[in-house]
């Protein structure tokens, strides 16, 4: 039972989790998880995009014409990724602030458009709403993890809480280096995993 | 002197790849061997440069005199993926070789951060006409400096042996930190 709903829903997890195995969506989970929370409203914000998305693509499958498929899609995600930026804009101005251009960049996240090519593009519009809310989860839990290791190895904090009061931390890790080498591990560790099952 | 601190800021200090991490993706996959890094570069600065043109005039001839600026992503995708198409027709007709190479580079030109990533960036810092060009251009330096860095590392690591499970895209991560690491070092010299 390759297509059942239950296997669409949650092969985003781990199987083909879109960061950690398909190492899509790079540039965003790279850049906006310095911290814990912040990780998450990237990670919340580009799962809305993607279950919105998704369904309308699946909606509008029979009459977007093939040659226009790719323009259609963008345009289609960038209304959603505008809904999303004034909702945050109105809501969490903080994290607004904290996400600043790649909030609009998501619009240019392969995982969105790849979703939205390959899947919703061919399936009824139920099992690619189920698609985006598996695939969703895996990214939003990857950049949560992502932004959790970076704030506490730099910090000593997790989502803001004090863990290791003081001077401790390693500031290399909030910063950019910290990200490329964080993520070079995880992903590691997930091939180590992968192997093993 | 303002144009060259925004040349020395835009391809060291804030280097859009290793510090605002646009466009690592398509560095990742396309910038295998140093040639194919030096031709994705020449595209990249030639559909930037004209881009950020066509939307410093969009910005303040469209969208601000009318307060549309909640419709810059829209708008600006739009611009992207009709330039890309528009590149791709105009290379169709120069030569039959260039296009085929440019097919190859298209989806990770459409779907690519670096492109609008600077657009949005220049909007931010508020420059005028001249200072966005250069911004735009020195920008595609930047980028392919690092571009031809990573074609050049990743033809070393082919021949290492590594554990297995570090193989690919983990030991480019790290090797691409380590390199992000060297470029703090330009820190402080401009802002």
């Amino acid at each position: 039972m390759k297509d059942s709903n239950n296997n669409i829903l949650t092969k985003g997890l781990i199987k083909n989790n879109p960061l950690l195995v398909l190492a899509l969506g790079m540039c965003p989970a790279l850049a906006t998880t310095t911290s814990g929370i912040n990780g998450l409203g990237m990670g919340l914000a580009t799962w809305f995009v993607l279950l919105c998305s998704n369904i309308t693509v699946s909606l509008l499958k029979n009459i977007i014409p093939e040659k226009a498929k790719l323009p259609a899609h963008l345009i289609i995600i960038a209304n959603f990724v505008t809904i999303a930026e004034i909702l945050i804009q109105a809501y969490w101005p903080d994290l607004h602030d904290n996400l600043g251009i790649y909030i609009p960049l998501i619009v240019m996240n392969c995982l969105i458009l790849g979703r939205a090519e390959v899947f919703a593009s061919g399936h009824s519009v139920f099992k690619s709403a189920l698609d985006a809310l598996g695939m969703g989860l895996g990214f939003t839990l990857a950049l949560t993890l992502l932004g959790v290791i970076r704030e506490f190895m730099g910090t000593g904090k997790t989502f803001g809480n004090i863990v290791f009061p003081g001077e401790y931390g390693a500031l290399l890790f909030v910063l950019a280096p910290g990200a490329f080498i964080t993520l070079g591990f995880l992903i590691a560790g997930m091939n180590k995993l992968k192997k093993q099952s | 002197m303002t144009y060259f601190l925004i040349f020395i800021s835009a391809v060291f200090v804030n280097n859009i790849v290793l510090t605002q991490f646009l466009g690592v993706q398509s560095i990742f996959d396309v910038s295998k061997r140093i040639n194919s890094a030096v031709r994705f570069t020449a595209v990249v600065a030639l559909i930037m440069t004209v881009s950020s043109v066509l939307i410093y005039f969009i910005q303040t001839l469209v969208l601000q005199p009318y307060g549309l600026e909640y419709l810059r992503t829209l708008a600006f995708i739009v611009l992207i993926v009709g330039l890309v198409q528009l590149t791709g027709f105009t290379f169709k007709s120069i030569s039959k070789s260039w296009f085929m190479n440019y097919e190859i580079y298209r989806p990770h030109l459409t779907a690519n951060c670096v492109i609008l990533g600077v657009a949005l960036l220049s909007i931010n810092k508020n420059y005028d006409l001249s200072e966005y060009i250069v911004f735009a251009v020195s920008s595609a330096f930047g980028f392919g400096l690092v571009s031809l860095i990573f074609a050049g590392i990743q033809e070393q690591l082919k021949l290492l042996n590594l554990p297995k499970r570090m193989e690919g895209l983990p030991i480019i991560l790290i090797a691409a930190g380590l390199l992000a690491m060297a470029f703090m070092g330009f820190v402080g010299i401009a802002k």
